[in-house]
Formats: structure tokens, C-alpha cells, sequence
């Protein structure tokens, strides 16, 4: 009897490893890893992989022939789960292309794999910096934003206002130190001085203890360089210990999901930096519209972004005929990007998507006259505002 | 400014009173698992997903039932606590004379569904609940503004947990059912119904949790994850304090939160660990927990 169940276990096992290399002839494989259970899944999740389905349907489904099928697993905030669910779609599933979530820790795994295994690698809902700096592949796309786009929006808004001393609470890993770094870096130019910064671990829910040094640091600006639950708990906290009385709050990276669940009320005022917003144009609208009808909820600035993002790329698959790394990567590199995401935005030698962004402040109550009327426009910033004229040099791909 | 070891004093001060308002979550949600594990002998992993789901009643019943926030200290602890009973009716009840470990995996599993159907239902990002308005502003105490609402945090965590205790070491029923916990058999035999104290022990530990989860809702954003990180920590903490001793479960709670709060003044990157770090520590010294017996 156990010979039998160890037989056919090995001839199933054989069945799976041997399937799915045959089928991936037929299909363009696109793959979504992403955050969709914990702190960013609002943000991104599992409204991300529907706006990539979104696009998949508007591209008519298929490509130079193929039926376009995407994938999509849950990296639970974990590089290795990350790297290796990548590694494992490109050699058995003959993954074409890979969308990125939520998670700069995450995703630099992901860079990694991407350029050993040479398959494209779209990182939309990540923040850090350096997936196009020092750690940056000749097979990485950063598409959405970056924490220096998110440094010289908000940071450099608020020094100009006149905070000039800033304390920094922030989410202790990747994202969070370069997200900091990026504002310092914005706020010391611009003549202002940090005066301290406190890490806190990613999922904290008490940040109360984290606002008292905060105050006590005597800093006009309390930079939150953190996002999702974590950013909406050390605001709330801070609005119930009456920090925000005494200073005021930036945040360095804030979803509309997170306006949204931490209600107006509390997040009025607030100066945030976005590349996207639902409410911007007729194209955005119309996109949030039939995004809406699906989801219920209006979309994020990466949620817009992987239906850009996967609507790209499909369009340098049509363009050069070949599902061919190397070529879609040199016609993604070449191709202006116009479409309800940004108008005019490029991919940079070091693969950053250079692209407009939005300072915006929070609206009050009173100010927002329909449902998810949440922002207003501070300052438009070009692309070369928000992330500088050129490429990274801290990555090895940049000709120097 | 006066400072000790180099530390400014209102600072101090001030981590330490945030350390005690911890520290009542931490009393309430270890009392709570020491009654099950004292009495029931069931290591409650769900413990964490009662105290959200217990945010979560109170969240719904002012969005869409029009309860109040002193409605829902009550409403909603009886709500989680009945779906407790139900649970221990129809899951835990076939488990009691298993290996202890049974118990702890059906109950890990309760967690992950009912974390899984709120996140589907509500999102992962979680929703704000307003502070009641009796309890909004705060007393300038010099050194920091405590908001009231921390201050009646620390209040009914310690008066409900005195009550429990009262209840379970000093009175009749208390009595029968401690006893009851040492030889089932003979309190039966005695007339006494063992398997309705025992379910209702399970419904009140339960609601124990999702009072604690009202009490934290205007406090944190209403999300199904908030009970994962906590009711880690808590279990250490009722480790530390002798795994189902009451005593030991609110004092090493309230203690814990003081030492959390001081550890995030002189080296705040551990203070997600020093809990563990005490645990080892006592686990080595004293295996049965400070207040344990042997």
C-alpha cells in the first residue's frame, strides 16, 4: 500500500513539474507578489492584482496571440517567500514579468532574482530609493514613487513654510531609514536641522511613547517616515496626546486608504506627496470610476499604478512582437509614458519611472463636498523636481 | 532639567505612565488567558482575535446600530463572549482530555479565520473609533499631556481586573470552580454541573478579551491584525507571571508595560523584545513563572 501512495505521489509530483513548462508556450505569464493580508494590503493587495486584471481585459486579453494570465501570492512582508515564490514562477511557470507590491525589503530580494533569472521587474507599490541606486538591475522598472520624490515633495514644502527642525518617527527597515534619509536630506538643504529620530518596528500600534521624545526633542516637525497602519496609528497618536499642537505633522508617505480609514477629522491639514490621484483629471476620474464599481473603494496611487504599469508593458510586448527581456526592457526604456497613471513620464538608464508628483494637503471636513474628497493641490512637481536630472550614480548600470 | 543616568526625569515620568496604561491591556488580556488556562487547562491562541473581534462589536455597533461606547463596554464582551460559549460547545469541549496542544492549534486556527473574514469584510488599513465624547481632552500633568481616555484606560482595566479576581479566589462560586479544576469528577459527583461552569469560564475569558479590545479601540486603529502582535507578548506575559496564576497575570502585566515603557527611553529598538528577553530569563530561573506553583 505504501509503495502504491509514494508511486503515485512521485508521478503527481512529476505531473506538476512537467505541466506548467509546456503550457507557459501558449500564455504571456504575468505574476503579482504582494502584500495582501498585512499592513500595506489597502494600499496595494488585493486591489492592485484587480487593477492589473483591469488591464489585462482592456488589452484585450491577449498578446501577438497568446492568452495573458496572471499570477498572484501573498508575500506576507517577507523577502525570502518573496524571492523564492520568483524564482520558482520563471523556472516552472514561465513567468514573462513580474508586478511588485508593497514592501522596499521585499522587493530588493526580488531585484535580485530578477536580474539572475532576467525577467522584468515592475516595483510599484515599494518606496526605497535604492531598488534604482545601489541596488539597482539592468531588469528593474521603479514605477510608482520613491522616497526621494517623497523626501523633496513633502519635505521640501514644509521647510520652505518654515519648519525648519524636524524629529523623525520611523518604520525600521529598508523603507523607513531611506524614506528618512531622503527628507534629511531635503531639509538640510534647504537650511533646516534634524533633531532626532526614533525607529520604531514595523506593525507597532502604540506609538505613544515614540511622540513623547518626539516633543520632548523641542522639533517644529514631526516626520512620520512610515506608511499604512503604522503611519495612520502614530498620527492618531499624536492627535490624542496633543502633539499635534505643538508640532506639526508630515507625512512622508500617505495612501488615500489611509486618509480614509483615519477619517478627515483627524488627518485635516496634513501635507503629503503622491504621484496619483483619483480626483485629478477626467482620465483619472474615469478610471476610478470603473475602478469603484468593482472594489467599492476608490483607488490608490499603486493601485493606478499596476494598471499603468501592466498596460505598459503589454504595449512593449505588442510593439517589439517578442515576449524577449531584453528587448521589452530597451522599448519600455524608450517609450514616453501617456495614460491616466502620468503624461510624459520615461524609464531612466537606472530604471526609475520619472514622472510627475503632487504635494497635497489634506482638506477639512468642511472643505470636502462629496464622498473621498480628501485632497488639494499644493504644488505640482515634475519629474526632475521630485527625483533630480540624472540617473543614480550609486548604480552600477549608470555610465559615469 | 533634572535627569537621571543622563535621562531627562519628565521623560521618565512620562514613558512610565505610558507603561502603565500598556501595561492595564497587557493585566487584562493575561488575566483573561490565566482564567481559561488555570481553569480550563485550553492554551487560548484566540485569545488576541476575542480582543479584536471585541474592537471590531464595538466599531459596528456605532457605525451601523447607533450603540454608544457604554453600551458597547458591555454589549460587546457579551456578544464575543456568547460566540465564546459556542465555540467551546461545539470545538473545544471534544478536546479537554486530548494533549493540551490540540487545543492550542483549533484554537490558532480560530484566529486565523476570524482574522481572515474581518480583513475580508473591513479591509486591512482598519477604522477609527472617536473617543466617547465624557472622556475626550487631557490633564497636563507638566511633563506630558495624559489624554482622559488613558487615564479611565488604566481605571477599568484594574477595577475589572480586582472584580475577576474577587470572583474566582474569594467567593462560592469561585470556590466550586477551582475545585472543580482539580477533580471534575468530585465536584460532580457533588451535583454540581461541571461542563456549564467550565463553558461559562471559557465565555467570561473571552469577554475579559473583548472588553479589553473596546477599551482599545479609540486607542488604536480598529484592524483585524491589532490582536496578532499583542497576544504574543501577552502570552509571554502570563508565562512570566506563572501560566494560570491571576495574581501573577496582573501584576506581571502591569510590571512588564513599566519595563516597556522604560526600555523605549534608553534603547527603543528593543522594546518589541525585552518582554521576551525578561521571559527568558525567568523561564531559566524559575521555570513555574514568578507567581507559578509547582
Amino acid at each position: 500500500m505504501k509503495k502504491i501512495t509514494t508511486g503515485a505521489l512521485g508521478a503527481l509530483l512529476g505531473l506538476y513539474a512537467a505541466a506548467p513548462a509546456g503550457a507557459a508556450d501558449g500564455r504571456v505569464v504575468i505574476g503579482d507578489i504582494d502584500d495582501l493580508s498585512g499592513v500595506y494590503a489597502d494600499a496595494s493587495g488585493p486591489g492592485a492584482t484587480e487593477a492589473a486584471n483591469m488591464a489585462i481585459a482592456d488589452f484585450g486579453g491577449t498578446v501577438l496571440g497568446k492568452k495573458i494570465v496572471l499570477l498572484s501570492v501573498d508575500h506576507q512582508n517577507k523577502p525570502d517567500i518573496g524571492a523564492s515564490k520568483f524564482r520558482e514562477w520563471a523556472d516552472q511557470n514561465g513567468l514573462n514579468m513580474l508586478l511588485g507590491g508593497s514592501n522596499t525589503g521585499v522587493s530588493i530580494a526580488m531585484a535580485k532574482v530578477a536580474a539572475a533569472k532576467k525577467v522584468p521587474f515592475i516595483a510599484i507599490g515599494a518606496g526605497g530609493a535604492s531598488l534604482t541606486g545601489a541596488d539597482c538591475t539592468a531588469y528593474t522598472v521603479h514605477y510608482a514613487y520613491d522616497t526621494t520624490a517623497l523626501g523633496n515633495g513633502t519635505a521640501s514644502a514644509i521647510v520652505k513654510e518654515g519648519g525648519k527642525s524636524w524629529y523623525f518617527i520611523t518604520a525600521d527597515y529598508a523603507f523607513g531609514t531611506q524614506l528618512q534619509e531622503a527628507a534629511a536630506r531635503v531639509v538640510i538643504a534647504n537650511g533646516g536641522k534634524i533633531l532626532g529620530a526614533v525607529r520604531a518596528p514595523l506593525g507597532t500600534t502604540d506609538y505613544s511613547s515614540f511622540l513623547l521624545q518626539a516633543q520632548a526633542s523641542g522639533a517644529q516637525v514631526l516626520g512620520l517616515a512610515n506608511a499604512g497602519t503604522d503611519f495612520s496609528n502614530s498620527l492618531k497618536a499624536a492627535n490624542e496626546f496633543g502633539i499635534t499642537k505643538t508640532m506639526r505633522p508630515a507625512a512622508l508617505l500617505a495612501f488615500i486608504s489611509d486618509i480614509h480609514s483615519l477619517t478627515l477629522q483627524t488627518a485635516q491639514g496634513l501635507y503629503l506627496t503622491t504621484a496619483w490621484y483619483w480626483d485629478l483629471n477626467e482620465e483619472t476620474r474615469a478610471f476610478a470610476k470603473r475602478y469603484y464599481a468593482k472594489m467599492k473603494k476608490e483607488p490608490t496611487l499603486d493601485q493606478a499604478g499596476y494598471y499603468s504599469a501592466t498596460l505598459q508593458y503589454l504595449n512593449a510586448v505588442k510593439a517589439v512582437g517578442s515576449t524577449d527581456s531584453d528587448l521589452v526592457m530597451a522599448q519600455l526604456k524608450k517609450t514616453k509614458i501617456n495614460d491616466m497613471f502620468t503624461h510624459g513620464g520615461y524609464v531612466r538608464a537606472d530604471g526609475l519611472m520619472v514622472h510627475t508628483m503632487y504635494v497635497m494637503q489634506v482638506k477639512t471636513p468642511a472643505e470636502s463636498k462629496y464622498p473621498w474628497d480628501y485632497y488639494k493641490v499644493v504644488k505640482v512637481l515634475s519629474g526632475e523636481e521630485a527625483d533630480g536630472t540624472q540617473p543614480d550614480p550609486t548604480c552600477p548600470l549608470v555610465k559615469k | 532639567m533634572t535627569t537621571v543616568f543622563g535621562v531627562p526625569l519628565a521623560a521618565i515620568l512620562g514613558q512610565l505612565m505610558l507603561g502603565l496604561v500598556n501595561g492595564s491591556f497587557y493585566a487584562l488580556l493575561s488575566l483573561g488567558l490565566a482564567v481559561i488556562f488555570g481553569l480550563l487547562g485550553v492554551v487560548n491562541f484566540a485569545h488576541g482575535a476575542f480582543y479584536m473581534l471585541g474592537a471590531f462589536a464595538a466599531y459596528v455597533g456605532l457605525q451601523f446600530l447607533g450603540v454608544n461606547y457604554w453600551w458597547a463596554l458591555i454589549l460587546a464582551p457579551l456578544a464575543v463572549g456568547i460566540l465564546g460559549v459556542i465555540i467551546e460547545r461545539l470545538f473545544l469541549r471534544h478536546l479537554y482530555l486530548l494533549d493540551p496542544l490540540y487545543g492550542l492549534l483549533l484554537t490558532f486556527g480560530i484566529a486565523l479565520i476570524a482574522e481572515g473574514a474581518m480583513r475580508g469584510v473591513f479591509g486591512a488599513s482598519g477604522n477609527s473609533y472617536p473617543v466617547p465624547s465624557l472622556l475626550q481632552g487631557g490633564f497636563n500633568l507638566g511633563f506630558m499631556v495624559l489624554p482622559i481616555y488613558r487615564a479611565w484606560v488604566v481605571l477599568a482595566s484594574l477595577a475589572v481586573c480586582a472584580v475577576t479576581w474577587f470572583l474566582i479566589e474569594k467567593t462560592r462560586l469561585g470556590a466550586r470552580l477551582r475545585a472543580a479544576t482539580e477533580n471534575a469528577l468530585l465536584v460532580q459527583a457533588f451535583g454540581i454541573n461541571v461542563p456549564l461552569m467550565v463553558m461559562i469560564t471559557y465565555g467570561a475569558g473571552v469577554a475579559l478579551a473583548a472588553f479589553a479590545g473596546v477599551l482599545a479601540a479609540p486607542v488604536v486603529q480598529v484592524s483585524p491584525l491589532m490582536g496578532t502582535s499583542l497576544v504574543i507578548v501577552v502570552f509571554a506575559v502570563v508565562v512570566i507571571g506563572g501560566m494560570g496564576s491571576l495574581v501573577g497575570a496582573i501584576v506581571s502585566g502591569l510590571v512588564l508595560g513599566l519595563v516597556e515603557g522604560l526600555t523605549k527611553v534608553v534603547y527603543p529598538e528593543a522594546s518589541s523584545i525585552v518582554v521576551f528577553v525578561i521571559m527568558a530569563v525567568v523561564l531559566i530561573w524559575r521555570p513555574t513563572g514568578l507567581f507559578g506553583r509547582d
